[in-house]
C-alpha cells in the first residue's frame, strides 16, 4: 500500500485517496475545432509511462483537494507533490536518496514515511498553499 | 470435482534455439497469446519460419499469474462471438495439442447482490442466449445445489440474490497450456527464443524491416506485439500510441485442501472470484490497483477486501492459510476490450488490451492474430477490436460483463 504525502494533512494510506489518472491534460482549447482523431487522442489516449509519472490524486476522505505527484511506476517510490496547475517539478536528482523520503526497499509494499516526501523542486505547503483552481489550459 | 493427477511432461518440450538474423515473421511476447499466435500461423498459415521473443522465461508473465478461469458469457454481440470461440477451441485443444491441460468445465457462476446486479445478469443472460453461448439464471436454493459452501443467508451485507451460471465454462491447467503450444510450435519448426528483449524496432520509411534485442538484431517483414501490459512500451519504441493503462493485477492462492469447490464462483459486486485448483489450493482473484504500476505485486488492502469479500461468501474459508500472492501487469483499455489488428506502422500487428481477462481469449487471440499477421487484414472475429474503434466510437463497452472492475 502506498503511503501518500497529502500537502495539506500529511502522510495518509492509499485508501484515503482517489487515483485521478495523467497529470497535465489540458482541455481542448477550441473543442469544436477537433477532429475525430484529435478527440480520441484527449478522450481516450494517455501517457503509460514505465517510470517517473506525473499523475493527479485526490485526498477523497481527507481535506478533499485534488494534487498531482510524480511517481516511479516500477518502484512506486512517490519523488514529488505539488498543486494542481503548477509546472511539473525536476526530479533528475532522485528523492529518495535523501533521508525520510520514499523507500526504495524492493521487498517494502509501502512508500514514504510519515513525513510527506517533497523533494526541494516542489512546493512546500506552509509556503505555497495548494490551489485546486487550473490555470489556463489545464484540467483538474 | 476431478481430482485427477496432473499429466506426465512429455520427455521434450521446445529447444532453446540461437536467433536467426532474420524470419518470416516476429512475435514479441512468450505467453500465451504470442504461443497461440505462432501455433496458428503455423498450422493454418504455413508460415513456419518464425520467431517468438520473451524476454523472460517462457509463459513467466501474465500467463503464470492468471486465474485460470475461462468463459464466454459476455454481453456484447462481438464480444460473445469471439470468447464463444475461443471456448470452442479449448474444448478441441487438448486433442488437437496431444497434451491433457486439464481443461475442465465445471462451470461458472457470476453472483448478483443488488437489484441492479440481478437485472444486469438477467439481460446478459438473454444475450448470451441469442448468441448461442450457454447460460442460465439461478436462483440462490439452485446455487446452494451446485455450490454447497456458499453462504445464501440473507442477513450479509450483500446477500447472493441470483446468479449467471454457464455450464461449459471452468479452468485450465495455465502452466500446462502454454507448454501445450510451445511444444506443438516447435514441433511445427517456430523459434521460441528466451530471456531475449526487444530494444528497438528497426523501420524502413513507416514500415518495420526489423527487431531490435539484447541478442542481436533479427530482419523480419512482419512483427506482432503479444506482450500484454508492455505493449504500450514496445508501441512506443514503434513510434505509436496505444489507449491503454497498466495496473497491477493480484491474485494468491491458499494452501491445499480436500475437494470443497464443485465450481467457479465470482462476484463483481464484492470482488472477489475463487475456484479450487486440480491440485488443492483455493485459487482467489482481486480487483486492480486503481494507479498505473509495473512492478508485479499489488496494494495489501486490495487483498484485504478480497478476502472480506470471500470469506463472507465462503464462511469455510475463514481459517484457510494464504499460501501465496503475486500481481500480473494488465493492459486495460477504456471499454474493457482488447485491441487486436493493424497498427499505424506497415507490418506491424498488435494484440492488446486483453486487460484482466486475456487467458480465457488465448485460442481465439492466437487464431484470429495468426489469420491479420498472416493476410494482413482482420479476421471476421478481431475486425470489431481494431484500434480505429476509439476515433469511430465504436467502442465494445464490457465493463460489466469484465467481472474485475477497472
Amino acid at each position: 500500500m502506498l503511503l501518500i504525502p497529502c500537502p495539506n494533512c500529511g502522510s495518509r494510506d492509499e485508501t484515503e485517496f482517489h487515483y485521478g489518472g495523467q497529470a497535465h491534460v489540458p482541455y481542448p482549447e477550441n473543442p469544436n475545432d477537433l477532429s475525430d482523431v484529435e478527440w480520441a487522442e484527449f478522450l481516450f489516449y494517455r501517457e503509460n509511462t514505465k517510470g517517473i509519472f506525473a499523475e493527479r490524486w485526490l485526498h477523497s476522505t481527507g481535506c478533499r483537494q485534488w494534487f498531482n505527484m510524480l511517481r516511479d511506476t516500477v518502484t512506486y517510490d512517490i519523488q514529488a507533490v505539488y498543486p494542481m496547475g503548477t509546472p511539473r517539478p525536476d526530479v533528475s536528482v532522485p528523492a529518495a536518496a535523501e533521508s525520510g523520503t520514499a523507500s526504495t526497499d524492493a521487498e517494502s509494499t509501502t512508500t514514504g514515511t510519515s513525513a510527506p516526501s517533497i523533494s526541494a523542486s516542489s512546493i512546500a505547503p506552509a509556503a505555497t498553499p495548494a490551489s485546486t483552481t487550473a490555470p489556463k489550459g489545464a484540467t483538474k | 470435482m476431478s481430482t485427477e493427477q496432473l499429466p506426465e511432461h512429455p520427455e521434450f518440450l521446445w529447444r532453446n534455439p540461437e536467433p536467426k538474423s532474420s524470419y518470416d515473421a516476429v512475435i514479441v511476447g512468450g505467453g500465451g497469446h504470442g504461443l497461440a499466435t505462432a501455433y496458428y500461423l503455423a498450422k493454418n498459415h504455413g508460415m513456419t519460419n518464425i520467431a517468438v521473443l520473451e524476454k523472460g522465461w517462457l509463459a513467466g508473465g501474465n500467463m503464470a499469474r492468471n486465474t485460470t478461469i475461462i468463459r464466454s458469457n459476455y454481453l456484447w454481440d462481438e464480444s460473445a462471438a469471439i470468447y464463444e470461440h475461443a471456448l470452442k477451441l479449448w474444448e478441441i485443444l487438448p486433442e488437437e495439442l496431444e497434451y491433457d491441460f486439464l481443461f475442465s468445465q465445471r462451470g461458472v457462476m457470476n453472483l448478483a447482490h443488488t437489484l441492479g446486479d440481478v437485472r444486469e445478469s438477467i439481460r446478459r443472460v438473454g444475450a448470451n442466449k441469442l448468441n448461442g453461448v450457454d447460460a442460465e439464471w439461478l436462483d440462490p436454493q439452485q446455487i446452494k445445489e451446485l455450490c454447497p459452501i456458499l453462504n445464501i443467508n440473507d442477513n450479509i451485507r450483500y446477500p447472493v440474490m441470483g446468479a449467471t451460471y454457464q455450464p461449459r465454462a471452468g479452468i485450465a491447467k495455465h502452466d500446462h497450456v502454454a507448454w501445450a503450444f510451445a511444444r506443438k510450435c516447435d514441433e511445427l519448426g517456430v523459434d521460441i527464443i528466451q530471456n531475449c528483449e526487444v530494444t528497438g524496432f528497426l523501420k524502413d520509411g513507416n514500415r518495420v524491416t526489423g527487431v531490435k534485442t539484447n541478442q542481436g538484431t533479427i530482419h523480419t517483414e512482419k512483427v506482432g506485439l503479444c506482450a500484454a501490459g508492455h505493449s504500450s512500451v514496445l508501441a512506443e519504441m514503434a513510434g505509436f500510441k496505444l489507449p491503454i493503462q497498466s495496473h497491477p493485477l493480484q491474485a494468491l492462492v491458499s494452501e491445499l485442501h480436500e475437494p470443497v469447490h464443485p465450481t467457479v464462483v465470482m462476484s463483481n459486486h464484492v470482488h472477489v472470484y475463487v475456484s479450487q485448483a486440480h491440485k488443492g489450493e483455493l485459487v482467489m482473484g482481486a480487483g486492480v490497483d486503481s494507479y498505473n504500476g509495473y512492478g508485479q505485486r499489488g496494494s495489501f488492502h486490495v487483498i484485504e477486501h478480497q478476502m472480506a469479500a470471500a470469506v463472507e461468501l465462503f464462511p469455510i474459508f475463514a481459517r484457510a492459510h494464504v499460501l501465496r500472492t503475486w500481481g500480473g501487469i494488465v493492459d486495460t483499455t477504456l471499454d474493457a476490450s482488447p485491441i487486436v489488428g493493424t497498427t499505424p506502422v506497415e507490418n506491424m500487428f498488435v494484440n492488446c488490451g486483453w486487460g484482466t481477462g486475456g487467458f480465457k481469449g488465448t485460442p481465439a487471440a492466437g487464431l484470429t492474430f495468426a489469420h491479420t499477421m498472416a493476410t494482413g487484414t482482420p479476421h471476421k472475429l478481431n475486425k470489431p477490436f481494431a484500434l480505429e474503434r476509439f476515433e469511430t466510437g465504436a467502442l465494445i463497452d464490457e465493463h460489466g460483463a469484465a467481472a474485475v472492475a477497472h
